[in-house]
């Protein structure tokens, strides 16, 4: 495995997210060995809450704006700030600005936080320069690009060359792989109806792609799914790409 | 403005119905396929799309910064070619234009080409409330005028309907015999429309483009009613949005190679049109020209900065192709005649907020509609814009099942969420709390708006027993 060796390891911040804070903390606790087992020094500051995206998702900038805020202040200490997530990385990368566009105080600090801020694939693969962190998983897996990370971050090797690099993995495509899930944020609860029936039609390219788990980067995607899985008892399982990736089995 | 009633707030309800009808799921996602895939081949073939693109928005922005001059300047150049020009701000004065038009030609049959405007000011019903007999002349909304329904999509107005459909219509309505060979009918639809065509002392289109250099009317097509409206009948009315402005003939090499591309993955339509006034002496064509610039709350859209950009839209249609919602929910769900991602802005600016405020939400936000946009609009920033909009501005039905009003949750969530005390105890208590109705680590139904949605067709994750910021404390330093 090809650990970097460089001299000064990067101190890196987490932003867990607040869904895989309270639903799916495991994702933050397999970001964390995967980041130590690649010698990075972790740190995370209780004080973060979310960063303000179902508000602004919603239309409520001035809670948006109050929530976010408080963010940008957290993470001066760290050279990169990590989240498991490409939607909530997106918010502050992208919809930051709009979000600040009126408030030129807090627009400096967006500005310098933005470059830093990574989501977890492309902070491996572009800065630790790492495709192989040493995980293995003998099953098939499907990777699900979130629409976030696809066309506001423009990620889309980086998952699938770490996936590639997991030992005994075989990685399939979907074939509408850039169709949305049906997740939206508050879209889930507004629109209950059409975001399940494009739940349910992911998952039926999951299932015909003979995928055992579909793998995402990110929390409200994959409660989202896992949600519709579970309902109709589908012999699909949903994975986060950190934790495949702290898989060794 | 403010006039038009749709019913916005019934997309639910609506998507609800089409997302049971097995028959338009097929119909819609058969179609909808088919022309995003060919839309995909067609932009793969020309290299340099994407800078065609930025030239297209560059084009349109400019446009939109100086929409007096190239308005007057193609007023100009119809009236100096021969043309008429008349002003409507409104969508009863756009009808009434074309009613006296009408009258003075002494024309009752009246051929019309496929335009989203005058669906948009209701011309029909404006005209035969009249006694004046408007015959639409695509096949797509000749076949939505006998089942008495709005466009289902931007180019494919009878997208909804399969060729079983049609056959069924054609024989209540025309007599026709049962047949399910498209070709067949085709040639039905041909026969009852070549009538008209004969008889019609007025033809009526809309634009694609409108050229203020030259005073040239674009039209584009695959049928050749268009060709057929603007030439048989003595007099020519062209109904133009005021937006439908290019500058330049030289710019429809930019905008003629996106449009076909981009609404059905042609590289140009069968037919395409250069109108510039009427015909003149020893050639073929309309006597008399008439173009009718439309404002209807267009003017209003152009003040707004940000919300401009809807006005750069050339209707190809290619992100209703694209758009995972339309593509469930169909076009009709939209309660007003534009439809998809792009009718969910132009919607609300051209009937209001307060009309179609759901609109805006009605979306997953997952942008392959912006880059799909041949004039790259950004169509999901601005969804977020109206929908901040509407927050603001217009007061939202309190939801089902709701103790509060959404804002005050969102008040009180954005007020826990700057305290880490707050959601800490506020994770805490919710966690408590689930213990009497989480099972084996699902929650199966919520009754409290808004996760009583979430509840309705899947299961909810509990809460984790340890949050994150709990298993931490426990993980170590390292």
């Amino acid at each position: 495995m090809n650990s970097p060796t460089r001299a000064t390891k990067p101190r890196v911040a987490l932003f867990i997210t607040c869904l895989a804070d309270q639903f799916l903390p495991q994702i933050g606790e397999c970001l964390v060995q995967v980041l130590r087992r690649l010698g990075v020094e972790v740190i995370f500051n209780p004080a973060q809450t979310c960063c303000g995206q179902p508000a602004f998702n919603t239309g409520y900038r001035r809670e948006a704006h109050e929530v976010a805020a408080r963010l940008l202040d957290l993470f001066d200490d760290a050279d990169y700030v990590v989240a498991p997530s490409g939607s909530c990385t997106s918010m502050v990368r992208v919809f930051y600005p709009e979000l600040f566009a009126n408030d030129p105080e807090s627009l400096r600090k967006v500005e310098r936080l933005r470059s830093r801020f990574l989501e977890f694939s492309e902070f491996l693969v572009k800065v630790l320069e790492v495709e192989d962190v040493g995980a293995s998983f003998p099953h098939r897996v499907a990777y699900h690009d979130s629409c976030h990370l696809l066309r506001e971050l423009l990620v889309e090797t980086e998952p699938r060359r770490l996936i590639r690099a997991v030992r005994g993995v075989e990685l399939l495509e979907l074939g509408d792989h850039q169709l949305c899930c049906g997740f939206g944020g508050t879209f889930s609860v507004k629109f209950p109806e059409v975001s399940v029936a494009l739940g349910e039609e992911k998952l039926r390219a999951v299932a015909a792609s003979g995928a055992e788990y579909v793998v995402a980067n990110d929390a409200g995607c994959l409660m989202h799914l896992a949600g519709v899985i579970h309902r109709q008892q589908l012999p699909l399982r949903t994975m986060h790409l950190a934790e495949l990736l702290a898989k060794r089995e | 403005m403010g006039k038009t009633r749709i019913q916005s707030g019934e997309i639910h309800e609506r998507a609800r119905q089409v997302l049971a009808d097995a028959h338009l799921q097929e119909a819609y996602r058969s179609s909808t396929l088919r022309l995003y895939s060919h839309r995909l081949q067609a932009v793969s073939e020309l290299p340099g799309f994407e800078r065609l693109r930025e030239r297209a928005y560059a084009l349109k922005r400019e446009v939109m910064q100086h929409l007096d001059y190239y308005l007057a300047q193609f007023a100009e150049n119809v009236e100096r070619r021969g043309g008429h020009i008349h002003w409507a701000a409104t969508a009863a004065e756009a009808c009434a234009v074309v009613r006296e038009i009408a009258a003075d030609a002494g024309a009752r049959e009246i051929v019309k080409a496929k335009t989203m405007l005058s669906e948009e000011i209701g011309l029909n019903r404006a005209l035969e409330a009249v006694g004046l007999c408007p015959y639409e002349t695509d096949l797509g909304e000749f076949i939505v005028q006998l089942s008495g329904e709005g466009p289902a999509h931007i180019v494919a107005p009878a997208m909804h309907m399969t060729r079983h459909d049609v056959s069924r219509l054609f024989v209540t309505h025309l007599h026709s015999e049962p047949t399910d060979v498209p070709e067949e009918l085709t040639a039905i639809a041909r026969r009852a429309l070549r009538e008209k065509f004969a008889c019609a002392g007025l033809g009526l289109t809309g634009a694609n483009f409108a050229v203020a250099e030259t005073g040239t009317i674009v039209l584009v097509e695959n049928e050749g009613n268009i060709r057929f409206s603007t030439t048989a009948p003595r007099v020519h009315v062209a109904l133009v949005g005021i937006e439908k402005l290019i500058p330049r003939l030289a710019d429809l090499a930019v905008f003629l190679r996106l449009l076909g591309r981009s609404g059905t993955g042609q590289k140009l339509t069968v037919y395409t049109s250069l109108l510039t006034g009427p015909c003149r002496p020893g050639e073929d064509g309309p006597e008399e020209l008439h173009v009718v610039l439309v404002d209807n709350g267009r003017v209003a859209t152009l003040a707004d900065p940000k919300m401009r950009e809807v006005l750069y839209c050339i209707r190809c249609g290619g992100c209703l192709n694209a758009c995972p919602v339309y593509r469930k929910i169909g076009g009709h769900a939209y309660g007003w005649v534009y439809s998809g991602p792009i009718g969910a802005l132009v919607t609300p600016q051209l009937v209001g907020l307060e009309s179609a405020r759901e609109l805006p939400f009605a979306s997953s936000l997952c942008a392959v509609c912006r880059d799909v946009c041949p004039v790259k609009i950004n169509i999901p920033g601005l969804l977020l814009y109206l929908r901040s909009q509407a927050q603001e501005r217009v007061r939202a039905p309190q939801p089902e099942g709701s103790l509060l009003r959404e804002r005050t949750l969102m008040r009180l969530w954005a007020w826990a969420m700057k305290r880490p005390w707050a959601y800490s105890l506020g994770s805490r208590l919710a966690r408590l709390g689930q213990r009497f109705i989480a099972r084996e680590g699902w929650i199966r139904r919520l009754t409290l708006h808004p996760l009583s949605g979430w509840t309705k067709g899947r299961d909810l994750p509990a809460l984790a027993p340890k949050t994150f910021r709990e298993r931490w404390k426990e993980m170590g330093k390292q």
